[in-house]
């Protein structure tokens, strides 16, 4: 085995041969005794041998990662047929109005989507008006005015509450939250805005801490380091020397965040705020705990309501026949909605990255 | 998205487990209501015999699915197939345990089973026509009490479940206003306006301990090991009961068990000075010629020794195990049904 080194890169090759022999047993005798005669000519005929080797493993290699990835979209595909074919007869009982009936009477076997469409989509919206300053004010802090020692603790912070699992929140939300929210919250809410013209119904009924406010605020919570993350980063991206020109110019630190930062990063800032959109529309086991499992539309935003995911999680257990099969179709539904958002964060992000690649 | 496929990949891998059992094993899946004390009985079975059970308390609909795919060689299931059902798939179904539900409140100043309504009454509070404590039809049941000025806010399960089977069946059986327009299954459409659902017996609890001047029911043992308040209520021969063993146990009493086809009797508003109205019984499915004779076998025994030999056990938990004279039926009448 052991010839003489000829070039940094046959070098390798050759050592990679080497170890590729020693691997197999059975190689070994024959081309120890062959390597070392004649050493030119081998060389050729090795590294034919080596390149062709390498070609057939980066087939392989090349194969076997494309299965891997197939095996996504297959399951992905294979998920959405199969919902599709259970919730087929519910979608052939209601037809399309099945997306916009407020019905749904498990005994008499008549369903209708709108209660949980309205209940995720009101939920989730509330969620992001709610995230979306308080992440737009955590972020700005972060890259413009925090000092640097507290930089990194904070940031860490906020990624924390990501990893904190959503059946806690749920916990948090129902034992905590709620009674605190009933007491204090609710009231002082109806007190506030209760009198208004137009909104004052939302603020109306009875005060339990639980409903579709309540969920709304469980999930901010949920969504906002995800969104605040975001927007650090697509803050951080803006070079600094636009940064510093304007500050150069006398700028303020807001006039540079409102002319320079926000423009250069809106698209990004878009995207991030579609993820935690696309969050909060599929959270189930906290909404679950906190937005009262009720299943009626009420104009009070205090109003015990319920989403789709929580629907499912509820009453899959107990589900048979056309029920199981509307169930299925409320899956789907969330699918499609989830679906569109991410989809349209995925294009808002890369018409950000190309921006960014135009601008500097 | 993501919590579809975990709800997929949690059905599969319940599928997966069930025919992944290991062939000396028991395999049942179904009602989650006994699923305490028949873990119980398997432990103390496999003790004495060395056969294991694997039950996985899916829910009475998912039981009733699974014995019909034939994943599991017993199903359990809280609500009752009927006689043609039972008949069409070739199943055999009997009762194990009794158990049964009561009605929890939260008002200040009352201690359990210190209120007092009747089964009409209760119907009323949940439709949401009796929407105050102070209610004159509450007030007229409690001479003398002092009932607050209060908003009623109804709690309710929000998945599917035997006892809101239970439930609502008693409030079909003792208001025609509750089964016209509400019925009787595992989940229902709560009419009144102020109603809230939480995810089993410990979510109601929650809610129903956290909201004032809220009603809601549990399951006996729940109520019973977290020292809730729960209701009085007026049994068909119009006396007040409170729940426990022995009121179950009478509800049980004067039921004709083989009046119906598969056993399936309801046990709401029985006739008996003090039997509990709101009664039940949870069942178990098995094929009349099971695939798997040993298998079905193995099922008939585990149950045979904890009719036997599990009544405390049952008792200790808060179940309400069924009488000598009722399991003896089961095991002439209705296990010799089933090919052996």
């Amino acid at each position: 085995m052991s010839t003489s080194p000829a070039g940094g890169g046959m070098l390798d090759a050759r050592r990679l041969d080497a170890v590729h022999r020693q691997g197999d047993g059975s190689m070994q005798s024959t081309s120890t005794s062959s390597t070392s005669s004649t050493d030119s000519g081998l060389r050729d005929e090795t590294r034919l041998r080596i390149v062709r080797r390498q070609r057939i493993q980066d087939f392989l290699f090349h194969k076997v990662t494309l299965s891997f990835s197939l095996v996504v979209l297959v399951a992905l595909i294979g998920i959405l047929i199969s919902l599709a074919m259970v919730a087929w007869p519910a979608f052939k009982k209601f037809g399309i109005d099945f997306i916009w009936t407020v019905q749904w009477d498990i005994v008499n076997e008549d369903f209708g989507a709108a209660i949980a469409i309205f209940g995720t989509v009101a939920s989730a919206t509330i969620a992001v008006l709610i995230a979306v300053p308080l992440s737009f004010g955590i972020a700005l802090f972060l890259t413009e005015t925090c000092p640097a020692w507290l930089r990194r603790p904070l940031g860490t912070a906020i990624e924390l509450l990501a990893a904190v699992p959503s059946i806690i929140y749920g916990l948090f939300g129902l034992f905590v939250f709620a009674p605190l929210f009933a007491e204090y919250g609710q009231p002082a809410l109806q007190s506030m805005l209760g009198q208004m013209p137009i909104i004052a119904p939302l603020f109306g009924g009875v005060m339990n801490g639980i409903g579709i406010l309540a969920a709304g605020l469980i999930l901010a919570f949920m969504i906002l380091p995800f969104i605040a993350a975001v927007m650090r980063d697509v803050f951080e991206i803006v070079p600094p020397i636009l940064r510093e020109s304007a500050y150069g110019f006398g700028c303020t630190t807001w006039e540079v965040v409102r002319h320079i930062v926000l423009p250069y990063a809106q698209q990004g800032v878009i995207g991030g705020i579609m993820l935690g959109l696309g969050r909060a529309l599929g959270e189930t086991m906290a909404v679950t705990f906190v937005i009262g499992n009720s299943q009626r539309i009420s104009a009070s935003l205090f109003s015990p309501g319920s989403s789709i995911a929580s629907t499912l999680a509820n009453e899959f257990g107990e589900a048979a026949d056309l029920h199981l099969s509307t169930l299925f179709a409320l899956g789907l539904l969330l699918f499609l909605i989830t679906f569109v958002v991410l989809a349209m964060a995925k294009i808002l992000i890369i018409r950000t990255e190309r921006g960014k690649g135009l601008q500097t | 998205m993501k919590n579809l496929i975990q709800k997929l990949a949690v059905a599969a891998g319940t599928l997966a487990l069930a025919v992944s059992a290991q062939a000396a094993d028991i395999t049942g899946a179904g009602a989650t209501f006994p699923f305490p004390i028949y873990a119980k009985w398997a432990e103390a079975y496999k003790k004495s015999t060395n056969v294991g059970l694997n039950y996985q308390s899916i829910g009475s609909s998912g039981g009733i699915r699974q014995i019909r795919a034939k994943t599991v060689t017993f199903g359990g299931t809280d609500a009752p197939l009927s006689g043609e059902e039972l008949e069409k798939d070739g199943l055999v179904q009997f009762p194990t345990l009794l158990g049964g539900v009561v009605p929890i409140i939260n008002l200040d100043g009352f201690k359990p089973g210190e209120l007092r309504v009747t089964g009409e009454v209760l119907a009323e509070m949940f439709m949401g026509t009796i929407a105050k404590w102070n209610d004159p039809k509450i007030a007229a049941l409690n001479p003398g009490k002092k009932l607050p000025d209060q908003n009623i806010t109804v709690a309710h399960r929000a998945d599917g479940s035997g006892t809101t089977f239970i439930f609502t069946d008693y409030l079909s059986e003792v208001s025609p206003d509750w089964r016209s327009k509400v019925g009787k299954a595992a989940a229902v459409k709560w009419p009144a306006a102020t109603s809230i659902g939480g995810r089993g017996n410990e979510g109601v609890a929650a809610n129903v301990s956290r909201i004032k001047g809220s009603i809601g029911y549990v399951e006996f043992a729940y109520a019973k090991k977290n020292n809730i308040p729960y209701l009085q209520l007026r049994n068909r021969d119009g006396r007040f009961v409170s729940p426990d063993d022995k009121t179950f146990a009478a509800a049980a009493a004067g039921a004709d068990w083989f009046s119906v086809p598969g056993m399936g009797i309801s046990l709401v508003n029985q006739r008996g000075a003090d039997s509990w109205p709101i009664s039940g019984a949870t069942f178990v499915l098995m094929y009349r010629n099971p695939d798997n004779r040993a298998a079905s076998n193995e099922v008939l025994k585990f149950f045979e020794w904890s009719f036997r030999n599990g009544k405390d056990m049952a008792l200790e938990l808060d179940y309400v195990p069924l009488p000598d004279a009722l399991t003896k039926a089961i095991m002439s009448k209705v296990w010799s049904q089933i090919a052996r």
